[in-house]
């Protein structure tokens, strides 16, 4: 298996873009990615690209240059972009091409997600009743999180006040006001014990990686970054998962538990040695309970860990420094390629504003979401 | 007036019934059960699937409110003027399978995780003079 080099990161900003398409949008981060790689679009031998809206990515071939290459569309629900990744990481690590692209990009309409449940394997029943909604499954998984480990509403409203207070200073983000925990612990409930404001909001952006195999990369870099780790994981039997009409009665872990795992083992790397970390911020609650299942605490020491601030830029484990999904929003396709963004501009000491003091040298994503997948990617110098 | 009243949707719950129960499956195979009827056994593949019919108490294993309309396909007929909050748990039937269900309670104060609560059929919608009726778990 070869090594692989994140060779490029481009990102269009997150937020809202009237009269702009996703294809557009995606097309603008490749060029970004590909200025950053010091490459052009005829040294792309590959490419997979990601969304929920687009049927076809594949599309962008004909905004950046229509060279024939394969181009494979690819959509995993909120896992498409660390599915996109992997993907693109696969083909090179197998020795069938040097250097590839991995795109994604998305325009939603505003509020939660919606689709017919029997797209997935749900009773048509399940959405009239009410019950086909992501949100709510977050509500009733932070719900029994905060009953079972002592996590207060207060530190649901820190996590998503640092995360505000990150994307004020990320001039890519959606949301660019600091918000007070007050202020968040105000806003309305909506699926209890999740308020407005701790909720992060589908819109529009894109963004785009180039990989490398890591022998070749040196013509273009001596500075390289690695993609040591991706894995993807869907749920078990038995776990209670987003869309589960019933559960089995043994609960079983979330599936990003094993996909961290995987991840770690094959990188070689301990939550220990991360860094700076991203994680799927759906809600203030997917963050604190993703701290402990990707191993960045044990369940119930987010209350201190959120009152410390050690999860802040400048804390003993920065977590969603760009704003996560809180502050920029979720552009299905793009969204975890924002992630891996902001990791390497994390580990190149070029974050402006929100860069993490000291030298990073491993960076850590993940995605989770419907139904029941999730995607971890390890970065490291 | 209403004269009739109809089940949401077919094969959920027994219908017309003195003791109504909601509709599951369970794999003859591995004894798993699933709510609703689904073809084949989500845990093993099977296709060794029975009908089931899923005890009526249960406790609250987790709960949640939805607090706001939920766009199509939802059914229930309200309009963003006259929503009013509903509560989501999911139930543990017995020890035999968890499900998940809307609850009559939505006030945060009196739902309990570990609380009792038994099935009921309740209104959700009238169509003309027809009442259509769903599930919901109720707390005892």
């Amino acid at each position: 298996m070869h090594d692989v080099v994140v060779l490029g990161v481009g990102l269009h900003p997150f937020g809202r873009f009237a009269g702009k398409s996703a294809i557009d949008m995606g097309a603008d981060a490749i060029r970004l990615a590909l200025a950053d790689a010091g490459i052009t679009w005829q040294d792309v031998q590959f490419a997979f690209g990601g969304s929920f809206e687009v049927d076809n990515p594949d599309a962008v071939l004909g905004r950046v240059g229509r060279t024939g290459i394969p181009f494979m569309d690819v959509y995993n629900g909120c896992a498409t972009a660390a599915t996109a990744l992997e993907m693109t990481a696969d083909g090179i690590r197998s020795g069938k091409y040097e250097i590839g692209v991995a795109v994604g990009m998305d325009k939603h309409d505003s509020g939660a997600f919606t689709s017919d449940p029997v797209h997935y394997g749900a009773p048509s029943w399940y959405g009239a009743a009410g019950l086909f909604l992501t949100t709510k499954f977050f509500g009733m998984k932070m719900n029994r999180y905060m009953h079972d480990h002592g996590i207060s509403h207060q530190t649901l409203a820190r996590v998503a006040a640092k995360n505000y207070a990150n994307g004020v200073l990320n001039p890519n983000a959606f949301r660019r006001k600091a918000m007070s925990e007050e202020q968040i612990l105000e806003s309305p409930m909506l699926n209890y014990p999740l308020r407005h404001y701790m909720f992060c909001t589908p819109d529009e952006g894109a963004a785009a990686v180039v990989l490398c195999r890591a022998d070749v990369a040196r013509k273009y870099t001596s500075d390289p970054i690695f993609l040591r780790a991706t894995a993807l994981r869907t749920r078990l039997a038995g776990a209670y998962e987003v869309h589960s009409s019933s559960a089995l009665i043994e609960d079983q872990p979330a599936p990003t538990v094993f996909a961290s795992r995987a991840a770690y083992e094959t990188a070689g790397i301990g939550p220990e040695d991360v860094d700076v970390v991203q994680l799927q911020d759906t809600d203030s609650g997917a963050e604190i309970i993703h701290m402990a299942e990707n191993g960045f605490c044990k369940d119930g020491e987010q209350e201190q860990m959120l009152a410390d601030g050690d999860t802040k830029i400048g804390g003993r484990i920065p977590v969603n420094t760009d704003g996560g999904l809180i502050a920029n929003g979720e552009p299905i396709g793009a969204s975890g390629l924002r992630q891996i963004h902001e990791l390497v501009l994390q580990l190149r000491g070029r974050a402006g504003e929100r860069q993490i003091p000291g030298t990073p040298k491993v960076g850590y994503s993940q995605l989770y979401g419907a139904p029941g997948t999730a995607g971890v990617s390890i970065i490291s110098r | 007036m209403v004269s009739t009243s109809v089940p949401f949707a077919e094969d959920v719950f027994t219908w017309p019934s003195d003791k109504p129960q909601l509709i599951g499956c369970r794999c003859a195979d591995c004894q798993a059960v699933f709510f609703p009827m689904q073809p084949s056994c989500g845990q093993c593949g099977s296709m060794a699937i029975e009908r089931f019919l899923l005890p009526t108490t249960g406790t609250i294993w987790a709960w949640t409110t939805q607090g706001f309309l939920p766009k199509a396909p939802y059914a229930g007929g309200e309009t963003p003027e006259t929503f009013k909050p509903f509560g989501v748990g999911v139930i543990d039937l017995e020890g035999v399978v968890r499900i998940e269900s809307r609850l009559t309670e939505s006030d945060p104060e009196k739902l309990k995780f570990g609380g009792k609560v038994e099935l009921a059929i309740v209104p959700f919608r009238t169509d003309g003079d027809t009442e259509i009726v769903s599930f919901a778990f109720k707390p005892v």
